[in-house]
């Protein structure tokens, strides 16, 4: 590039001459550089546009009030269109989640660190294999060898922390960013 | 093009490629070494700026497709939607809505560029007929994209435009309840105006590449109207041509940024911003102000059918246009005589689109009158006259011998070699 500083002179000769680039060539290499500069602003606006337009990200934090649901019951509630399951554990739910060999787990996480408050479990209820909602949420549903969720689709099962312990699933159902506001109260998001 | 030899390329995958489907020929042929008039001024510029904002128009239309609902519950708001809450929604909607203005801003000039230096007539009748298609196409598709916001200029321009169709005896009120696809403007006429306005696009973009192609049958005019007799009367395409049209259009796009970033409404009517009501009609109904002109011939015939008839016919006309003109020169720098009344035709559009822009009334009524009468008066009457009574000025020899005052070398340029006649 060295040519490209001479005088106008030069630039003819610098231009036959074979070594290094000449002015022509810096000049389209610039033209080049600015040309996929401006390509690039022009396409960001459209790309961006398909982002979560700001009406979307305004609806993306919740508040739940957690009172009226009884130990032992669950609740499910929509947070950015996807299922939040909320448990209140019984007392021996929680024991079980407590005890566990951490080293028999394929995601191994102590539950003190899946929850706020041990009672109140809270994980997005998608299953990390393919994405099915697992079942478990009602007394009724089959909750898996492990008295948490059992995913029907191919059939994972989840522990009373949602975390997984047989079947297909990489990893424990995800937690969500959430808070507590109240004694029984909490903001999604 | 079947005819064309094949060129050869340095990179053999392009070769391959080249040998058993001949694009790079093709767009070697038609975009590197196609032979421009070398006189060809910057008028000439505004066929590539047209192409480069239909593709603008296309591309920001799908992505405002993708965030806009064709409901008339919902219409409004989704665009009210994408002006506040979508990322950089208001900017893709002001460059679709300024980009339509700047559109027929650019075809304007093409079209009045065509008809001051004749480049409608032999051999290029197909190609102009092309083009009018093109503007009459370009005519539907901003009607209807201009109902989509679902405003209440949206609604009673449909409400206007489609009941120009009752005008007609007997199947007139058939086919706008074809159109409407129910008894008003309704959520039917909202529904299949969306699917149009997406379709109509392709459509202008598969009439482009005729026109494009028929452009390169007989090659481009020139402000002398006289053809290329050799190499020495024609430059390549490519860098001449590129780098001249590249540059007219970085000035067209500067002037239309000045008007998406600083003016956006400046060309649009504020009471669109108000949502549609079958209710109430607005005080004051105008179209969009490309259509101004047509709006003011079809308010200044007294009678419904005739005022429909002349606003179709200012078109239709066209379509006959190289035959209309008996002058075998093209050009009007040749023609004295036409030269003033092409002026006074254009001065004409200009005070015909501003008469369809007040009420229909008074001496604005008149005017609009006496400018839709001189209209058909220039195109029937004077065009076919003065074709015969005219007397030319005598043509020059060759666009180099008129340009560079005395022949001159054939241009030389990176891809400078012996070229075939156009």
């Amino acid at each position: 590039m060295a040519q490209t500083t001479h005088p106008p002179g030069t630039g003819g000769h610098a231009a036959s001459g074979g070594e290094g680039g000449s002015r022509r060539d810096f000049l389209y290499l610039a033209t080049g550089a600015v040309g996929v500069v401006g390509a690039a602003s022009a396409a960001w606006p459209f790309i961006d546009s398909l982002n979560p337009a700001a009406d979307t990200l305004a609806l993306a934090s919740i508040d739940v009030d957690l009172a009226p649901v009884a130990v032992g019951q669950a609740i499910t509630v929509t947070w950015r269109g996807k299922p939040v399951f909320v448990r209140h554990r019984t007392a021996e739910e929680i024991e079980s989640a407590k005890t566990v060999n951490l080293g028999d787990l394929r995601d191994p996480v102590a539950d003190d660190a899946r929850v706020k408050k041990p009672e109140w479990l809270i994980v997005i209820g998608i299953c990390t294999h393919l994405g099915c909602v697992p079942l478990g949420q009602k007394v009724t549903d089959p909750r898996g060898d492990y008295g948490g969720w059992f995913c029907p689709c191919h059939g994972s099962h989840y522990d009373t922390a949602g975390r997984i312990r047989k079947g297909p699933a990489p990893a424990n159902l995800v937690l969500p960013t959430y808070a507590f506001t109240g004694d029984a109260k909490i903001r999604l998001g | 093009m079947a005819q064309v030899q094949a060129t050869k390329f340095k990179n053999p995958v392009v070769n391959w490629i080249d040998s058993r489907l001949p694009i790079f020929t093709m767009l070697d042929h038609e975009y590197n070494h196609y032979p421009m008039p070398r006189n060809v001024n910057y008028l000439w510029a505004f066929g590539a700026i047209a192409g480069i904002m239909l593709v603008i128009m296309i591309a920001t239309g799908l992505f405002l497709a993708m965030q806009y609902s064709s409901h008339t519950s919902l219409a409004f708001d989704s665009v009210e939607r994408i002006m506040r809450d979508v990322n950089y929604g208001w900017l893709i909607r002001y460059v679709h809505a300024n980009g339509a203005s700047m559109f027929f801003i650019a075809v304007y000039i093409h079209m009045f560029r065509g008809l001051y230096y004749g480049s409608y007539k032999a051999p290029r009748e197909i190609l102009w007929i092309l083009g009018v298609l093109i503007f009459l196409v370009m005519m539907g598709t901003a009607f209807m994209g201009y109902v989509l916001p679902w405003g209440q200029m949206s609604f009673w321009g449909a409400t206007v435009i489609t009941n120009l169709f009752s005008a007609f005896p007997i199947v007139g009120d058939p086919i706008v309840t074809l159109l409407w696809g129910g008894f008003s403007v309704d959520n039917p006429t909202l529904n299949r105006f969306f699917a149009l306005h997406f379709l109509l696009p392709f459509v202008l973009l598969g009439l482009v590449i005729l026109h494009t192609a028929a452009l390169h049958v007989c090659g481009s005019n020139n402000p002398l109207g006289i053809d290329p007799k050799g190499p020495q009367d024609t430059v390549p395409f490519n860098p001449y041509v590129t780098v001249k049209d590249g540059f007219a259009v970085v000035i067209f796009m500067i002037i239309f940024a000045v008007f998406v970033f600083f003016m956006p409404n400046y060309m649009g009517h504020p009471d669109n911003y108000i949502p549609a009501n079958p209710l109430v009609t607005p005080a004051h109904i105008v179209p969009e102000w490309y259509f101004l002109p047509f709006y003011a011939m079809l308010r200044a015939i007294p009678d419904k059918l005739g005022g429909v008839l002349a606003m179709f016919g200012s078109i239709a006309l066209l379509f006959f246009l190289p035959w209309l003109d008996r002058s075998k020169v093209r050009s009007c720098k040749f023609r004295p005589v036409y030269r003033q009344f092409f002026w006074i035709l254009a001065i004409d559009a200009l005070i015909l689109g501003y008469a369809g822009s007040q009420p229909a009334e008074g001496s604005w009524l008149i005017i609009a009158r006496i400018g839709t009468f001189y209209y058909f008066f220039h195109f029937l009457v004077l065009l076919p006259v003065l074709g015969k009574l005219e007397r030319p000025r005598p043509l020059p020899n060759s666009i180099s011998e008129s340009v560079l005052k005395g022949g001159g070398a054939i241009a030389a340029g990176a891809h400078a070699k012996p070229m075939e006649k156009a």
